[in-house]
């Protein structure tokens, strides 16, 4: 899991801005424990030192994180039929990086069914323990990593790595280049909400070009 | 913000962030799943991995950037022959990550 790599020096900067913005060691380490999601624990805690009201920072929050219901509905064929217990906690450990790294896999059905809870939990216990050690880091050492090595280039490599292989035919091409298209205008809207726009432009089209292929067929 | 108002906001913030992340596996099981949702899964993955990456190609702190001098999108485009022709994440990020390096090494000494 390179992906590790590129998620320490995440953590690190968020452990970093957390304390400059006012927050004790502790409440740094329970955010990243409790709430467990980068980019919007970053937000809140640049909103928290700009004073801004609980209500506003809890917001930003949800909406940063509304991808995650895309990851969620992705995952629920695989997930959705185990105990609650395991439910529970398999969606907690629930990131970006613990999705890329399994839906390839479950989707294409390389991982059998009790295998897949193992699998999910596996990766995305090593993501849990990087950021909460990345966090913890930053909290105690500051900021050391260079960033002359770029190594937050590893998480858009990783992601690249993985979409590939999602390509397969003419529909999910046209859902890749419609939603990387989309991106790229929506990522000027702001809260995030530019993700969530561009992946439904993407399935919408994905959808649109197979039905169209079916029509054709009959 | 007060020590107790910012606990406020670490458990609102986490709870709206755990319900966000059950939300469809908890409701499967329940119910079954339309079958237009199951057909818009399938491109989900596609979607929602290009969707994350292409910004933080061409995008640099913000501005766009869809040039030559673009590092990050020219290293970014070889990774992804490397990811389309080997299906191999780590050979992938090898490439990807030289390829970056390089083009900086030439970037600084032009």
């Amino acid at each position: 899991m390179p992906v590790l790599l590129a998620l320490i020096p995440f953590a690190m900067a968020f452990g970093v801005s957390a304390t400059d913005g006012g927050l004790s060691a502790f409440e740094t380490v329970a955010m990243s424990v409790f709430v467990f999601a980068g980019a919007a624990q970053l937000a809140a805690v640049q909103l928290i030192a700009a004073g801004a009201p609980v209500a506003i920072v809890v917001l930003t929050v949800l909406t940063i994180n509304l991808r995650l219901t895309l990851y969620s509905a992705s995952l629920a064929p695989h997930l959705g039929r185990l105990p609650a217990g395991w439910k529970g906690l398999l969606s907690y450990l629930l990131t970006d990086q613990a999705y890329a790294a399994t839906i390839t896999r479950f989707d294409a059905g390389e991982t059998k069914e009790p295998d897949k809870r193992w699998y999910f939990l596996g990766a995305a216990l090593a993501v849990w323990i990087a950021w909460q050690t990345g966090t913890a880091m930053g909290v105690f050492l500051g900021r050391w990593v260079s960033e002359g090595w770029s190594l937050d280039f590893v998480l858009p490599l990783t992601f690249i790595a993985l979409a590939l292989p999602t390509i397969k035919d003419r529909a999910t091409t046209a859902a890749a280049l419609l939603a990387g298209v989309a991106a790229v205008f929506a990522a000027a809207l702001p809260l995030n909400l530019g993700l969530v726009t561009a992946a439904a432009v993407g399935v919408l089209g994905g959808l649109v070009t197979q039905g169209v292929a079916e029509r054709r067929r009959i | 913000m007060s020590t107790s108002m910012l606990w406020v906001v670490i458990v609102g913030a986490a709870a709206v962030t755990f319900v966000l992340r059950v939300s469809f596996v908890a409701l499967l099981g329940r119910t079954e799943m339309p079958l237009f949702v199951e057909r818009a899964l399938r491109f989900v993955p596609a979607a929602v991995l290009t969707a994350f990456v292409i910004p933080l190609l061409i995008y640099d702190n913000g501005a766009m950037q869809v040039s030559l001098g673009n590092e990050r999108l020219l290293a970014g485009l070889m990774a992804a022959l490397i990811a389309w022709r080997t299906r191999n994440v780590l050979f992938t990020l090898g490439v990807g990550m030289a390829t970056l390096w390089i083009l900086q090494a030439i970037g600084q000494s032009l």
